[in-house]
């Protein structure tokens, strides 16, 4: 981790927790609503990035969330986000932005340079984790880290650390054992875990009615013992409400809640896909009215709330932002082999900084 | 003969064998509308329907289970595991499942299931989109495990696979699927589970490899011959039963031996080879048998240079002969 990107982690807002008892519960007022804007564009700029970083070939490959920044920000700003953990996936490009990883660190992990703060090169892109912002490194294998979730709960509880654990997957991802033995495990101990399942209904090429016989991924969650809810991520707000009653059972010892957000998928699987194959053209043309920058723009806009000089200073901030970041980690540079055979097994915890 | 894809051959082998066989299904992740994420069951789903080219569920474990379960019940499955980094939830289903299913039951049940699964690094697909998985599989009694090179290969072991008694372990090289080419006999063909192949003859050292490891021995072996070593380059294929006859009876010729593998040095299947070689052909050597094969971290780094350095290629093939033979 760079003291530079360090500093930018500290400069992000971050609503003090007076401030948001001052409003009362479940209102995040005009400010923190800008907030949520501001994650909201800056995920989307940074995804559109990756993306132009991988059609220039300077990029191998992404996988990204255009369409699930909603979920991720609704939930996201339910957290405490100092306190609390983060067990993401692949599409949580917004969660790990919000958890206070700088957009620089996203780029250097997505052309797997050197300083990478995740994995120094070594993963794919889009497999977050930072310990120091209490994200979970990820690894590929869908569903893995719900159970992790599990474990890091449980070892929040015994240990009154007051802490909770959110985790995020795809619906196709409920399909592993995994994901039942997780729910299982967290509803037997009331621990205090968030599932949020960010259903685009598609796992890769396969529909959700081929996934599953029941019409929501919330209604499972009778069969844990706990409470399951489904909202729609278009909405952020909406989003917010029910992951802050969900965090906030959580922190009350009261247990587990499985948080269903439906959301669209804008982009493809991931660069190595073509979803023309398997999703209607009718669906494709419609998928932009579902996008949550703009249902959440429009909603701000009619609340009075986003201003056209509010708006622009949010955009030009994070234009910036997104070009400084790019620049750092296209300057940084690729790991050195000679340091490939390290982290096999312990080394002090400063070895790879 | 026709000039096919890796990729085509294997695809070819399925429809003929789902038209052959009404018995035969496919089912996997991703491989009816979409056909695969490799394309390699493509047009599947629209030519057999889709009771018999199966979109399933996210779930490995089930993917295997629900083929052993069909193979006691009448139907040939072949399960496509997505990558073979993500078989390992469906390792009790093959190990404890599909492997035992005949001995247990006194031959009462057999278990003839097809696993296809493609492996190994080079794509820039990092630890979990990179792995060699043999050694893991390769230990269980029970259980076939092929690794075809050539395109002619891949089609008539697969076919062979379709129609075995027992469970097949069918492992596709990712990187060969669109970079390797070869002739494919027109007619019907079956390749026969078991036997090696002698890609090249020579007389100075064997290199015994399998799956892309072939194609960059015979480069290997092609840059020794103009430096006046002669290479013997022996495509295993078929890792269990392994052919030892044919790996012996090389070595005999040579006098030295060289296991070149992409998985991790350290247990992997290379390993096997060496042993075999050392216990039954002792007094053919001349030098010790030698592995060369992928360092021992955790599967294929992602950036670049990590991957060039994990990867064995042709000058490290290269290297390594011209040491054995002048050991
Ligand atoms: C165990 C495992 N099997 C297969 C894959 C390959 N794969 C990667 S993402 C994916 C689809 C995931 O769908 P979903 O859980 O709905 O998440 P989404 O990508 O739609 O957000 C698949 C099959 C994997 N990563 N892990
Ligand atoms: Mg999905």
């Amino acid at each position: 981790m760079s003291a530079k990107s360090a500093k930018e982690t500290t400069a992000r807002p971050s609503p003090g927790k007076g401030e948001a008892a001052a409003r009362g519960p479940g209102d995040p007022g005009p400010a923190g609503m800008l907030e949520m804007f501001y994650y909201l564009c800056l995920a989307r700029a940074v995804d559109e990035r990756m993306w132009a970083l991988q059609r220039s070939g300077k990029a191998a490959f992404v996988i990204s969330g255009q369409g699930h920044e909603g979920a991720q920000v609704g939930a996201g700003y339910a957290l405490d986000r100092e306190l609390d953990w983060l067990v993401p996936f692949y599409r949580s490009v917004a969660a790990v932005l919000m958890k206070g990883m700088p957009p620089a660190e996203l780029f250097l992990i997505q052309l797997g340079r050197d300083p990478d703060p995740s994995s120094g090169g070594r993963q794919m892109p889009g497999h977050y984790g930072h310990s120091r912002h209490k994200i979970l490194s990820t690894s590929s294998p869908v569903a893995t880290q719900v159970v992790h979730a599990a474990g890091i709960a449980y070892a929040a509880k015994v240990r009154g650390t007051g802490e909770v654990c959110l985790t995020a997957l795809g619906e196709g991802a409920t399909s592993e054992g995994d994901f039942h033995e997780a729910l299982n495990f967290a509803g037997v101990h009331r621990l205090p875990v968030v599932f949020v399942v960010e259903n685009n209904g598609y796992a890769i090429s396969v529909p959700v009615s081929k996934q599953m016989a029941v019409p929501t991924v919330s209604s499972r969650a009778a069969g844990y013992g706990m409470p399951g809810v489904t909202v729609d991520g278009s909405h952020v707000l909406q989003v917010y409400e029910a992951a802050r009653a969900a965090v906030a059972r959580a922190r009350r010892g009261e247990g587990p809640t499985l948080l269903e957000v439906t959301v669209p998928r804008l982009t493809a699987h991931s660069s190595d896909d073509q979803q023309e194959k398997y999703r209607p053209s009718e669906e494709l043309a419609h998928l932009r009215e579902r996008d949550p920058v703009r249902v959440f723009a429009a909603e701000l806009r009619e609340r009075g709330v986003l201003t056209p000089a509010k708006e622009q200073e949010i955009r030009a901030r994070i234009t910036r932002e997104v070009d400084e970041g790019t620049e750092i980690a296209e300057a940084a540079p690729l790991p050195d082999p000679a340091t490939a055979t390290r982290y096999v097994y312990a080394e002090p915890p400063d070895a790879g900084r | 003969m026709a000039d096919k894809r890796f990729l085509d051959a294997i695809h070819d082998a399925l429809h003929e064998e789902m038209s052959r066989d009404p018995s035969v299904v496919v089912l996997g992740e991703d491989v009816g509308k979409k056909g695969g994420v490799f394309g390699v069951t493509e047009g599947l789903y629209q030519a057999f329907g889709e009771a018999r080219v199966i979109d399933t569920p996210l779930a490995e474990s089930c993917i295997v289970g629900v083929a052993v379960g069909m193979s006691v019940n009448g139907l040939r499955p072949v399960a496509e595991i997505q990558f073979a980094d993500f078989i390992h939830p469906a390792f009790d289903q093959i190990l404890s499942e599909a492997a035992r299913l005949r001995y247990r039951s006194k031959n009462d049940f057999g278990c003839p299931i097809v696993i296809r699964t493609p492996y190994g690094g080079g794509v820039h697909g990092a630890l979990y989109h990179s792995q060699s998985i043999e050694a893991f599989y390769a230990h269980v009694p029970g259980l076939k495990v092929v690794v075809p090179y050539t395109p002619a290969d891949a089609k008539g072991l697969l076919k062979a696979a379709v129609r075995d008694p027992d469970p097949v372990l069918f492992l596709e090289h990712k990187k060969m699927y669109r970079s390797v080419r070869g002739e494919v006999p027109d007619s019907e063909f079956t390749v026969p589970i078991g036997p090696a192949a002698i890609r090249r003859p020579g007389r100075d050292l064997s290199i015994f490899a399998y799956g892309l490891m072939v194609h960059e021995s015979l480069q290997a072996a092609e840059a020794l011959g103009k430096e006046g070593i002669e290479a013997e380059v022996v495509d295993v294929r078929t890792l269990r039963p392994l052919d030892t006859k044919t790996i012996l009876a090389s070595v005999e010729r040579t006098n030295r031996a060289l296991i070149v593998y992409e998985d991790n040095r350290f247990g992997g299947f290379g390993g096997e080879i060496a042993a075999t070689i050392a216990e039954e052909g002792f007094r053919n050597l001349d030098a010790p048998p030698t592995r060369l094969a992928g360092p021992d971290v955790p599967a294929v780094p992602f950036s670049h240079p990590f991957e060039e350095w994990f990867m064995i290629s042709a000058p490290k093939i290269a290297a390594a002969a011209r040491a054995l033979v002048a050991y």
